[in-house]
């Protein structure tokens, strides 16, 4: 069985605002899942005994003390922005989307 | 909508309301939570930003310890289990209010769980319930421009400052809170109002609701008694603590007309709208949010050190409960006054007020008397009314020193929250001082007298109430610049007789 769905990646490329054609939703179902089921193996190997890891290395509490540090001007801010407007980032109108708190 | 809404006491009578708050907190560190732009507030846009909180390819987050450091704090003060080792999340979505596409926050691994705060309400001890406290990043600021009212809803673009994105924010949830019943929108306010309280304590935030540094989401249902839980409204938009409470209210009050008419609630975020107290459907979730959260791979998960948790533990300052029972003590008060303090938000304001040489009784009476009023008039936080402690104390001090009467005072005072100056400088620009010159007050006295012989013979014969008359007489031709108790005693002694 196919570890991703045709109906999965279209809904994934919804979630990423990518156009996705109907032959490409094929080829990337197909790749993707060649990826996960490649990933599936190493679950295999896992036994009880090991945790699943999110890190490759063993690190915890890296932190930085609380100094400010140079921020870039708002030109180098905005040199990458497709359009600007009043010193803001301008983006197209946005509606029903899902707000973020 | 003209849909009539029922009576509060009624809604009650047939329904119990289940209420759940998630507050957020913007803390007051230096710096952002994972980058070192700076976080005052007001700067021009985009002016603090870098490669980190814009997301830019290479650029890595790093924890500010100032904010772990914050919220361990506020875990312990509102009594939760701080985690051993726990982790960041990406929440993943598509807006623009991160121009990462994500934003690094906490999923099923909070920093601290399992917390309580308890508050008063009505003269009760009400337990609120914390499920969880984590720690996010801010988003940035979206303009909507080309709609008619700046709205969301018909702009053409959006323009997006973030400024404000990557600020460490703290979400603090409260499993559902039941069998409040009618208290419902009372304890709602009082668990933010006992939050924010515990928070400026604590030194974390300034927690100013009107600036965004704290702002709240109300969730409502309601469900006839005995019966299952109902379906829950998200209400946001919330920005004050007196529209905490309106917002429960008018949630219920919506649900519960919805409920009557047999229809069913939807699971939807709502808007609270000030100037209405009312609540509009913001954005429907019939698509199912799907944030694919995993672990933020550019962090490392962090493991606070039992033995620092200890520190920070025995190093918490008093906390408000506590604080409020010793201010209670030293002002004598019952717990009927204490409680009239609360309601009127003035624990910390008569505290300045007498930290400034006031007395209690003098603090509490300008607090809870004129201020209170003017504050209920014009819909405002008591702290926003534009009088401060140290004003009050300056016109108390005027009274005391004799220059104003109560009526002058409150005269004043009313220029004070006008933002006519100090006390000071509206009785000198307003002419409002008592007046003291003996002199001037003779004369008028001796006036009022020959104007009133009827009246002067009954208070020779020993009728002293009668001066009452002759002081208002006096108090008239002053325009009310005299103090009364010197006027009484200089009528007497200008009759010849013993007060």
């Amino acid at each position: 069985m196919a570890a991703i769905s045709r109906e999965e990646v279209a809904h994934l490329a919804r979630l990423s605002r990518l156009a996705v054609t109907e032959e490409e939703l094929d080829t990337f179902a197909g790749q993707l899942d060649v990826i996960l089921q490649a990933v599936a193996q190493v679950g295999e190997v896992a036994a009880a005994d090991i945790p699943p890891t999110s890190h490759s290395v063993p690190l915890t509490n890296i932190f930085r003390e609380d100094v400010v540090t140079p921020c870039l001007t708002p030109q180098e801010v905005l040199s990458g922005a497709p359009d600007a407007e009043d010193q803001r980032f301008r983006v197209p109108r946005i509606l029903s989307e899902d707000v973020a708190s | 909508m003209t849909t009539t809404l029922p009576a509060y006491d009624e809604v009650v009578a047939r329904y119990e309301p289940v209420i759940g708050l998630e507050t957020h907190v913007e803390l007051g560190t230096n710096t952002k939570m994972f980058c070192g732009c700076p976080t005052d507030f007001g700067g021009e846009p985009n002016t603090r930003v870098c490669p980190v909180c814009l997301g830019l390819p290479g650029s890595l987050p790093v924890a500010n310890k100032a904010a772990i450091e914050a919220i361990i704090r506020i875990g312990l003060a509102l009594n939760c289990s701080i985690a051993r080792w726990c982790r960041f999340a990406r929440k993943n979505y598509f807006y623009p209010d991160m121009p990462k596409n994500f934003q690094i926050s906490q999923y099923d691994e909070p920093i601290c769980v399992d917390g309580y705060l308890d508050v008063e309400v009505g003269g009760e001890t009400v337990r609120i319930e914390i499920e969880r406290v984590h720690l996010e990043e801010d988003t940035g600021k979206t303009l909507h421009v080309g709609g008619a009212t700046g709205r969301i809803h018909g702009a053409t673009e959006s323009l997006v400052d973030y400024n404000r994105a990557g600020i460490p924010l703290v979400e603090i949830v409260t499993k559902p809170i039941a069998g409040t019943g009618v208290l419902a929108p009372d304890v709602a306010k009082a668990y933010v109002a006992e939050l924010r309280d515990v928070i400026r304590t604590l030194g974390v935030s300034d927690v100013r609701m009107e600036e965004g540094s704290l702002r709240c989401d109300v969730n409502t249902s309601l469900n006839l008694p005995g019966q299952e839980w109902g379906t829950r409204t998200e209400t946001k938009n919330v920005n004050s603590l007196r529209s905490v409470e309106r917002a429960v209210r008018s949630e219920m009050l919506r649900q519960a007309s919805v409920l009557d008419a047999g229809g069913r609630i939807t699971q939807e975020t709502r808007h609270f709208h000030e100037d209405t107290g009312d609540t509009t459907p913001g954005r429907s979730k019939e698509t199912a949010t799907d944030y694919r959260y995993f672990p933020e791979p550019d962090l490392v998960p962090i493991a606070p050190d039992p033995a620092w948790v200890a520190e920070l533990k025995a190093a918490l300052p008093e906390l408000p409960r506590v604080h409020r029972r010793r201010l209670q003590e030293q002002w004598g008060l019952s717990d009927l006054d204490m409680q009239s303090v609360l309601n009127a938000g003035a624990v910390e304001l008569i505290e300045a007020t007498v930290a400034a040489g006031t007395t209690p009784a003098a603090a509490r009476k300008w607090w809870l008397g004129e201020l209170s009023r003017r504050a209920n008039e014009s819909g405002v936080e008591l702290a926003d009314i534009g009088a401060t402690p140290a004003q009050v104390a300056e016109l108390q001090g005027l009274v005391d020193a004799g220059k104003l009467n109560d009526k002058m005072a409150r005269t004043v005072l009313e220029g004070v929250v006008d933002g006519e100056g100090s006390p000071t400088q509206i009785m000198t620009s307003r002419g409002l001082e008592v007046v003291s010159d003996t002199g001037a007050l003779t004369v008028a006295v001796d006036e009022a007298i020959a104007a009133n012989p009827g009246i002067a013979d009954k208070i020779r014969s020993g009728k002293v109430a009668a001066a009452g008359a002759l002081v208002g007489a006096v108090m008239k031709t002053t325009r009310g610049q005299a103090d009364a108790k010197t006027v009484r005693e200089l009528i007497l002694e200008r009759l010849g007789v013993q007060g």
